[in-house]
């Protein structure tokens, strides 16, 4: 019972979309953790890629509504830090949508490698690695601004973290 | 001010959690008061980045003295119902902006212990506060990156930049001894395991600095120096009660506004 009750609530849930990237669902940026079923009532868990992310409270809210719309009422949303996010949850489907979007996903793992050393990100527009970083800090809190020495075009990165 | 402040009961563990939400948060205010007025687009953008992972951390600290003071306050009665006596910050972050460059090294010295802290701070007894501190890690993080090589381009760039910059740490300097400082309260904490001791940060964060000071060609301050005190135990300097009026005048006179 409540287990299909769970697997009811989380095919509504994944499909949520990120406000600010709009072709990732909070499955594939792995923001939503996880679904808890206890007394029939059915908690979600997301947790943030920033601490100050302001998607949140707006995830938090489509959760709810796209919980009710499958005939799910009364569900919770409960924001959790840890483990902390890092870009290593963000699925490989994800990784290529956000290419197919323009955005050039994250590099696996390094962390606090690749944030001091040398870069090669790939532009998601012509692929070429000749790109330098514009500014560090982009239109989100998850993203910096690049561009492509190749082909001329600037370019969201999803940055590593 | 037509509302009245709160009254927190300050146990060991919710001053802690008040003192390290303060920092985030006064700091993060200065930064967003650059909005509008920075010297390059990519700057702000740099600087609202900055303040919305500080708010972030502050929130999270917020709520939780909220949890453990278990006293029907929430998140913004700790920002907004509180006057400048009541917080808890440490006197460095609520320094005006002055120039670019006083902003910059004020966040680099910020930065520089803050990524250090919560790296360390990880390992607290406090589930929590683990937690916590495993995200404001990764944020102080590329905080403290981009401070450092703005802080080397401006010590190594013109002789009015180097200058502006010289002068821009003879005022901070005073400021930095604070954020190695802790009380009885802190200290029954630390022996406890839930917080780390800001004491044993003091040799790798000078260390740190020399590193960057050095690529910058800039001298930094001897440790020795005298050292202002008082923003754990409220005593601020005039420029935080500016600061909060400017932050609370519209929840203070509108209790209760919603948008």
């Amino acid at each position: 019972m409540s287990g299909d009750l769970r697997a009811r609530a989380w095919q509504a849930a994944s499909g949520v979309v990120d406000p600010e990237i709009p072709v990732l669902t909070i499955a594939d940026l792995g923001v939503l953790r996880d679904i808890v079923v206890a007394d029939g009532t059915v908690t979600v868990r997301i947790t943030p890629t920033y601490s100050g992310c302001p998607a949140m409270s707006m995830i938090a809210l489509e959760v709810e509504t796209a919980l009710a719309k499958a005939g799910i009422v009364g569900a919770r949303v409960e924001t959790v830090l840890a483990p902390a996010w890092t870009t290593d949850w963000l699925s490989e489907a994800g990784r290529e949508k956000l290419r197919a979007y323009g955005i050039a996903p994250p590099e696996n793992a390094a962390g606090r490698r690749a944030l001091f050393g040398e870069r090669h990100i790939a532009c998601p527009h012509c692929g070429a690695t000749d790109t330098r970083e514009i500014a560090p800090f982009g239109s989100t809190s998850c993203k910096a601004l690049w561009q492509c020495r190749a082909c001329g075009e600037p370019f969201d990165y999803f940055k590593c973290h | 001010m037509a509302t009245t402040s709160i009254r927190v009961a300050e146990t060991p563990l919710v001053l802690y959690a008040l003192r390290r939400a303060d920092d985030a948060l006064i700091l993060s205010h200065r930064l967003s008061q650059w909005i509008g007025r920075g010297p390059t687009l990519e700057e702000e953008m740099a600087f609202g980045n900055f303040g919305l992972d500080l708010i972030g951390q502050a929130r999270a600290l917020y709520a939780y003295a909220a949890a453990i003071e278990a006293a029907g306050h929430d998140e913004d009665d700790f920002a907004y119902l509180r006057d400048a006596s009541q917080y808890r910050n440490l006197l460095l972050v609520e320094q005006p902006n002055g120039d670019f460059a006083v902003t910059m090294l004020r966040q680099l010295f910020y930065s520089a212990f803050a990524d250090f802290y919560w790296r360390a701070m990880m390992t607290s007894r406090d589930a929590t506060l683990a937690a916590i501190a495993a995200k404001s890690e990764k944020e102080s993080a590329y905080h403290f990156s981009h401070a450092a090589e703005w802080v080397i381009r401006l010590g190594d760039g013109t002789a009015e930049s180097h200058a502006r910059t010289e002068t821009a740490c003879e005022a901070l300097w005073p400021f930095t001894g604070e954020m190695f400082e802790s009380d009885a309260a802190e200290r029954e904490l630390c022996e406890a395991g839930v917080i780390i001791d800001p004491a044993s940060l003091r040799a790798p964060w000078r260390a740190r600095l020399g590193e960057v000071f050095a690529a910058a060609g800039l001298a930094l301050p001897s440790p020795d120096r005298w050292m202002q005190r008082g923003g754990r135990s409220g005593r601020h300097s005039e420029h935080l009660g500016h600061l909060l009026a400017e932050m609370q005048i519209l929840p203070r006179s509108f209790p209760g506004a919603e948008w």
